[in-house]
């Protein structure tokens, strides 16, 4: 049997359709409650409670390990602090991504980088003559994103003495013991909300869940599956490997790549770095412009309402996020694909992720998707939204 | 009995031979397949040779089988069922074992236990291998032009070929140069580091040839296996259900469906030439038959050696085909079982036994097997390529009863001393106390076992030299060297006459491109 994760003795129980995906080699949830709606609404109103511990972990140590992780990475590893986490993407030599994930600075010479893909060859193909030593910490140690405008609430119940969680800011870290457990708290997540990872011995997972679950009771805590995340992470419009890019090392074709800067992710390219892997080909494509961004499209509910008028329906939308190339045109002609998309629940609309041209893709361009209305091929009007959807104050407050 | 006309006499009931004889007879064309043995397959048959007990006694696994073919003929309306064989399993000597599944989540968690790196690598080299058999793949269904013709039809057959290497990325196409040139040792060396599995994938770059893991060119031969490896559009391994007989006989129906007679029994003593010209065959019983071509599914030594005039053949292309390389390197245990066998390494029944077993715990292992047999002797520690086709089709054995199929390399044809029936049981006997150094129940489980040597796969199934690829599948006689220069269109230098076995491109494997591609040949030079 395919494994679970360390929190599978408590997940499994609570999984009651036991409709199980995949991630990394895992089983995970897709949701726990026969519907995944109740968990969504939790991560936007209350708090959820994910496992996210199939996550790749590397533990990155050693003298030369700024020097080495600023030459993989693309952001200016000599600027993260330690206590600090950053966002990066990673890229081969033609500036394509390979991965994107987190980066936290432990000490002085400890990083952990989390990624989606195993990347331990990647890792390792760039450390000739390094003094860096790379664990690979995916299965030793779990963890769990609290995820939700109440999660901060619930990890003060457990933390009543050592670090000041109203004063740990968006993308720091810090170690602590909640409920006597020793964790490693950070601030960030998948959902654009006010959330937290906490990051745990697999050996003290249940025991953590166990705590997390009792305290956050009287705070609506609700243990969230995959579709609920897949939709909050649309919303806050961060994209998924192999859903909405496809990292290098799976690509068949050259154009199947996407560089950072096609992602909207050039904040995270340091071109000011002297070197790193991909630097000149990003520095190119820096200087002449990407020929493709990634938006968000909103997609215009009075034309919803029109095309499916037309064979006497309302619009119906998914209830569950889709993950499948739809084409998007400008007039006639395709000028990009939507890669993931649902009917946000919070914003009330149909959104979609989308590669377009960079000739369309200015915000509040207007666009056309394509959708199925009763097996025929119809086109629905969108505008290309800036990313994030959603982005309340409290996620950085 | 007024004697019966054909347009076209196919020699030997070979997968290949019936593949063409049966596009041949789709066009309408009245054609008469000759076949030596009482029944019909070649090398591709299935044999109760102990009651209850049915051997795939040659060939006994599926990869290359072209959809096409399976398409054209409609072989699965004529029974043809090839069943996935989903993982490769390497017992080890240390009690321990690599079992590569058809999941890949699971088979990246076995590689992560010998190597986290390789895993991985084991990732991105897969896809790499996939590239590279998306550029070759298309090849496989083509007829190799001839690069020194200045013919329109191969000047554009060229530039096809030109136009498919020049839409390779860069990489893939150093990638591809060094697979035409390295060794599939070395070229693995620059991936892994765990030993077994690069044994076990460059076991596949040695069967059927006479070279080591260690040997240049081999690295090609294991991207022309990596092409029946590869999910999705294209097939996996597998295993016709009935034994690889299933497949020749679905072919065999779907041509005499078409109209093509078929004689089992009716051995082939010579082609007769008339003026430079092939005219008809005739038979060891005296027996003449005329037809306007006749089209050889033999080895290109069988057919342009034996059953040719010497006079009839020019010198240059006789010298051509004399120098032809097929060096038998390999034998065949087939072997009724009373229990599965149980693996120290992971003893009773399980997945991996569905699978692949594959004997190739190390690169020095296999370069030792290949060691033996430079000098003459079979390896006293074979290779072997081992399934248990009951596992996947019980028909093949009575209930609760197995088939176990081995593939064995090196066992050289020209053995030291020759091969008799004393030097045959002493192969047999190191072939099952090798498995049994993994195995070791296998010994009394053994009900029958039937042992076939280089020698008589020759004398048995005229596979000259015993080589089961009608000549080694390396670059030197591959595409439009295969199996001469100038004559890799199936056509020969004598009109009337044509080839269609996998002596030709694309070569061997139950693949019958080979036959599809001669019977189309045929069709377009003929006009009848």
């Amino acid at each position: 049997m395919l494994p679970g994760t360390p929190l599978h003795e408590r997940t499994s129980a609570l999984c009651l359709g036991q409709n199980w995906r995949r991630w990394a080699g895992h089983l995970v949830a897709s949701s726990y409650e026969l519907n995944h709606e109740r968990e969504y609404w939790a991560i936007r109103s209350t708090a959820g409670l994910i496992d996210v511990s199939p996550l790749h972990k590397y533990l990155i140590q050693g003298p030369d390990a700024e020097r080495y992780l600023s030459r993989v990475v693309t952001r200016d590893v000599g600027k993260c602090d330690v206590g600090r986490v950053m966002y990066t993407t990673w890229c081969d030599a033609a500036g394509k991504i390979i991965d994107d994930g987190t980066l936290a600075r432990l000490g002085e010479d400890s990083y952990r980088l989390t990624s989606a893909q195993p990347s331990l060859l990647w890792l390792h193909d760039n450390l000739a003559g390094m003094d860096v030593r790379i664990d690979d910490e995916s299965d030793s140690l779990a963890a769990v994103a609290l995820q939700g405008p109440n999660s901060r609430d619930i990890l003060k119940m457990l933390a009543d003495s050592g670090p000041d969680l109203d004063r740990l800011r968006f993308f720091r870290l810090t170690d602590a013991r909640l409920d006597d457990i020793p964790v490693t708290i950070s601030r960030t997540g998948y959902t654009g909300d006010l959330g937290y990872e906490i990051w745990v011995d697999a050996e003290r997972a249940i025991p953590l869940w166990d705590s997390l679950m009792t305290a956050g009771g009287p705070y609506g805590i609700l243990p969230a599956g995959m579709l609920a995340l897949d939709m909050a992470r649309i919303e806050a419009g961060l994209m998924l490997i192999t859903v909405d890019y496809v990292p290098t090392h799976e690509a068949l074709l050259e154009s199947q790549k996407s560089s950072p800067l096609e992602m909207g992710l050039g904040w995270t390219v340091d071109l000011d770095k002297k070197y790193f892997v991909g630097r000149n080909a990003l520095a190119a494509e820096a200087a002449r412009g990407p020929e493709w961004m990634f938006r968000g499209l909103d997609i215009d509910w009075n034309s919803l309402e029109r095309v499916y008028g037309e064979v006497g329906l309302p619009p119906l939308v998914p209830a569950t996020a889709w993950r499948t190339s739809v084409p998007v045109y400008r007039g006639g002609r395709q000028v990009g694909y939507a890669t993931s998309g649902c009917w946000s629940p919070l914003l009330k609309k149909y959104i979609a992720l989308a590669h377009l041209e960079a000739s369309a893709a200015s915000p509040g361009t207007k666009l056309e998707i394509e959708l199925t209305v009763e097996h025929r091929r119809k086109r629905a009007a969108s505008t290309v939204a800036e990313l994030p959807f959603f982005d309340l104050p409290r996620k950085r407050a | 009995m007024p004697a019966e006309s054909f347009d076209a006499i196919v020699i030997g009931a070979g997968h290949n031979g019936l593949t063409c004889a049966a596009y041949l007879a789709r066009a309408g064309k009245r054609v008469l397949v000759l076949e030596r043995r009482p029944l019909v397959g070649g090398a591709a048959v299935t044999e109760e040779l102990f009651p209850g007990f049915k051997y795939s006694v040659c060939s006994y696994v599926v990869s290359l089988l072209r959809p096409e073919i399976i398409r054209d003929l409609d072989l699965a309306r004529h029974g043809l069922e090839i069943l996935p064989l989903e993982s490769t399993f390497t017992p080890l000597p240390n009690g321990d074992s690599l079992l590569r599944s058809a999941d890949h989540d699971e088979t990246r968690r076995e590689i992560y236990r010998h190597s986290p790196q390789d895993a991985d690598a084991y990732d991105r080299f897969g896809r790499l291998m996939y590239r590279m058999a998306l550029a070759v793949k298309p090849i496989l269904s083509m007829a190799p032009p001839d690069p020194t013709s200045m013919s329109l039809k191969d000047l554009r057959g060229m530039l096809r070929f030109g136009k498919h290497f020049r839409d390779l990325e860069q990489e893939d196409f150093f990638t591809l140069y060094k697979l035409m040139t390295m060794s599939s040792a070395d070229f693995l060396d620059e991936w892994f580091e765990t030993d077994a599995l690069k044994a076990t994938m460059s076991a596949s770059g040695i069967i059927g040839t006479f070279l080591g893991p260690r040997s240049p060119g081999t690295a090609y031969v294991q991207l022309h296996h990596y092409m029946g490896e590869i999910d999705g559009v294209f097939r996996a391994w597998g295993f016709a259900r009935g034994g690889t007989g299933a497949v020749s006989d679905s072919i065999a129906r779907a041509a005499e469906g078409f109209g093509a007679r078929i004689r089992a029994g009716a051995s082939v003593e010579r082609v007769i030439v008339k003026d430079g010209r092939a005219v008809g065959v005739a038979l060891e019983n005296g027996d003449t038959i005329s037809a306007g071509l006749v089209i050889s599914g033999l080895d290109p030594k069988r057919t342009f050696l034996r059953l040719l005039d010497a006079s009839d053949v020019p010198a240059d292309f006789r010298r051509s085909i004399e120098r032809y390389r097929m060096r038998g390197s390999s034998g065949k245990v087939n072997l009724a079982l009373s229990e599965l066998p149980s693996f120290t390494s992971r003893p009773g029944m399980g997945d991996h036994l569905r699978g692949a077993i594959s004997i190739s715990p190390s690169q020095d292992y296999l370069e030792q097997a290949y060691d033996d047999a430079k000098y003459g002797e079979f390896s006293s520690r074979p290779y072997m390529d081992i399934v248990i086709p009951s596992l996947i089709d019980p028909s093949m054995a009575p209930p609760g009863k197995h088939v176990m199929s081995l593939f064995v390399q090196y066992a050289p044809f020209e053995l030291n001393g020759g091969w008799n029936d004393e030097k045959r049981e002493a192969f047999g006997d190191a072939v099952i106390d090798a498995v049994c150094e993994y195995a070791p129940n296998l010994r009394d489980a053994i009900l029958h076992r039937q042992v076939l040597t280089p020698q008589d796969l020759e004398d048995e199934f005229g596979l000259t030299g015993g080589n089961i690829f009608h000549g080694d599948l390396s670059l030197q006689q591959l595409f439009f060297l295969r199996p001469a220069p100038g004559w890799a269109n199936y056509t020969t230098p004598l009109r009337g006459l044509y080839q269609c076995g996998s002596g030709t491109h694309p070569g061997g494997g139950i693949c019958g491109a080979p036959g599809r591609l001669a019977a189309l040949r045929v069709l377009q030079d003929t006009r009848w």
